[in-house]
């Protein structure tokens, strides 16, 4: 009896590990198309863009107007995010970034700091503060039951978006010549300039990728947490600079990789330990303390001295 | 002692009179909203300073101010609330019995928070100073979050998400606010004009150089970051007294814009500008507040003016300080009698024909 127990509860903690497991996965890719965003970003320009989750969450607004309010069928409405996002990226590396390339980084940052806290008031004034329902896309938010497991089913088509995304971005940055230029840039943005490469072109480019991976990210957020909140942004934002950091910042594998740890770690955490649920959102950066401390470089980021 | 260096021995013990007789005649006859204004900017400039310190003075790029805010504020409001009210505040999960019967006066209170802030600035700080600009930037970030998140879920100390309320207002006396607000400045003037301060500024134009000059950069910069989490955190106890009331929410990061925004309009690395900047910022987010309220002009009810629009307005300040005013009010100089009296000379030279003609032939 006691043993059937036993065997019973071991059944239980299987399926729900499994479940959790699909979980952490699908929160996992979320977090590495994002994180890739912010990577991309610092490996040109060094400087993290702060206002990347509000890019975010600008986003997600993109997505609830044109379904819900617009009524727009779901992959006109997708393409236009897409589109729209990887716009206002430019438009701000435009407009808040590049008047101050030549000026010190504290000046940047405290730049890319006053447009995300643009961005977030600005979605407070035009949107109300009131969370919206994110809309159902092709009936996603259901959940489907493999065997005994019961798993919503945008959760099991993240990974392969992820795995999609990653092969298209990979092959630009490897196998064109745009991509070229990028690594480039990435590697020396005066040599870059010097060799006839068109930084601000390729700097703005970048920002329209990292952008449409935040876009193309949001719509299975949205279906995954169905909230619409112009402070939506902030917590997977800073959650996904932990991510790259901890892969190692401007690497777009360790973006990847970070993600998924702290994706699957974060869940497995609240999963296990109910009583740590409080504390979800503040493990992300205890994380990310640890990392710096043991591993600054990240776990597979390239080690960069400081020069004179 | 030289006629200059009397004049401005002088000129500063005029002013301190006329600033007390200002304070004193504003505490008694200014109503209530503008004195706790004038509270909030004085506190403003306590916690804008410390930041400044670290930010503007040593060059690290630190958000952590609203955490170490938040460590003064709750240390203030747990151990100066009253014995006899703790029961009806805390009434979802009652207090700890280890610190339920432990009152402290205003003052230590006060001092306890600023300890503890700057305890948790060295705890924090000592692993991650070690990082460059925007890393310590988003670390300093995380370590104000955590605070806030810790706040929220230890109930029997901190009440919660419920907060604490019944704080006793003792920081809405001017005496108070402006009181330590004048030490505060006093003692960061002279931090700065110290060898330390030397070796602060040092760090923050090039780093590796300080070393070179055997400046031991760990210490000055685990040191700087100690002090302004000391003055962040009395600033936190000050404003926690004027509001009465905290909750984990007030202390949210977005609260540390507020002191950068002070900092780059005043100036990265100047403290009158710091000051003044957080009389403007301060006053300027009360004046905002009118844009939320509907306007109606000529009959047209203009629906630009709702809730949110004075948040906008502000941050579209702050977009145009840095990318156009970059050096914001005062860059890195100070306020001080000779570039004051320079300053009249020279309009005065420039008014009077003979002067300036005087000053051509030369």
């Amino acid at each position: 009896m006691h043993l059937i127990n036993g065997l019973g509860s071991f059944a239980m903690t299987i399926e729900l590990f499994l479940q959790n497991l699909a979980n952490a996965i699908a929160v996992g890719s979320l977090y590495a198309l994002i994180a890739v965003g912010y990577t991309m970003v610092y490996g040109i320009l060094r400087l993290i863009n702060f206002a990347h989750g509000d890019i975010f969450m600008m986003a997600a607004y993109f997505i609830f107007f044109g379904i819900a309010v617009y009524h727009l069928p779901w992959y006109f409405a997708c393409i236009f995010t897409i589109l729209f996002t990887a716009l206002l990226g430019m438009l701000i590396e435009r407009v808040a970034y590049r008047p101050l390339r030549e000026a010190p980084k504290d000046s940047v940052l405290v730049s890319a700091i006053g447009v995300s806290f643009l961005l977030e008031n600005l979605a407070t004034y035009i949107f109300t503060g009131m969370p919206q329902a994110f809309p159902d896309i092709m009936g996603m938010m259901s959940p489907v039951k493999i065997g005994s497991v019961s798993i919503q089913k945008v959760s099991l088509v993240v990974p392969f978006v992820l795995v999609i995304s990653m092969a298209i971005l990979l092959f630009v940055i490897n196998k064109t010549k745009w991509g070229m230029a990028m690594r480039a840039v990435s590697k020396d943005y005066e040599i870059a300039r010097v060799m006839g490469i068109n930084i601000n072109l390729v700097i703005a480019a970048t920002f329209g990728i990292g952008s449409s991976l935040a876009a193309i990210g949001v719509i299975f957020w949205g279906m995954k947490y169905p909230q619409v909140s112009p402070l939506m942004g902030v917590m997977p934002g800073l959650k996904c600079f932990v991510a790259a950091v901890i892969g190692g910042i401007g690497n777009i594998k360790g973006a990847v990789l970070g993600g998924f740890i702290l994706g699957i770690i974060e869940i497995m955490l609240v999963a296990f330990m109910p009583p740590l649920t409080g504390y979800r959102d503040a493990f992300a950066f205890v994380l990310l303390i640890l990392i710096l401390l043991v591993k600054p470089t990240g776990l597979i980021g390239e080690k960069t001295t400081e020069k004179v | 002692m030289n006629n200059k260096k009397k004049r401005n021995i002088i000129c500063t013990a005029v002013l301190a009179v006329i600033v007390l007789i200002l304070i004193n005649f504003a505490n008694d006859n200014l109503d209530a909203y503008i004195v706790r204004i004038l509270n909030l900017c004085a506190i403003y400039t306590i916690i804008g300073l410390s930041m400044n310190l670290i930010n503007g003075f040593t060059g690290l790029f630190s958000l952590g101010q609203a955490g170490f805010m938040a460590i003064g504020a709750y240390s203030v409001a747990v151990f100066n609330l009253p014995l006899d009210m703790r029961s009806s505040v805390f009434y979802m999960v009652p207090m700890n019995p280890i610190i339920a019967n432990i009152h402290l006066d205003f003052v230590p209170a006060l001092l306890l928070g600023g300890v503890l802030a700057g305890l948790a600035a060295f705890l924090i700080g000592a692993p991650v100073l070690r990082l460059r600009g925007d890393y310590l930037a988003i670390a300093t970030l995380g370590f104000s979050e955590i605070i806030r998140i810790l706040l929220t879920n230890w109930q029997s100390v901190t009440n919660g998400a419920l907060g604490i309320n019944k704080i006793p207002d003792n920081a809405n006396n001017m005496w108070w606010s402006f009181g330590v607000a004048i030490i505060v400045i006093i003692l960061i003037a002279l931090l700065i004009k110290s060898s330390y301060g030397r070796a602060f500024k040092a760090i923050r134009e090039d780093d590796i150089a300080a070393e070179a000059m055997g400046i031991n950069l760990f210490k000055h910069k685990v040191m700087s970051f100690v002090i302004g989490g000391f003055f962040a955190g009395i600033g936190g106890g000050l404003y926690a007294s004027l509001l009465g009331t905290v909750d984990p929410k007030q202390f949210y990061f977005t609260l540390t814009y507020n002191f950068l925004l002070i900092i780059v309009l005043g100036g990265m690395g100047s403290i009158s500008g710091t000051i003044i900047a957080s009389f403007i910022v301060t006053g300027g987010l009360e004046l905002l507040r009118y844009f939320d309220e509907p306007l109606t002009v000529a009959g047209y009810e203009l629906t630009m003016f709702r809730a949110g629009f004075s948040m906008v307005i502000y941050s579209v300040l702050l977009m145009v300080i840095v990318l156009f005013f970059r050096n914001g009010i005062m860059g890195r100089t100070e306020l001080s009698w000779d570039r004051f009296f320079n300053f009249f000379a020279k309009i005065k030279t420039r008014f009077s024909p003979k002067a300036a003609k005087e000053d051509g032939t030369k």
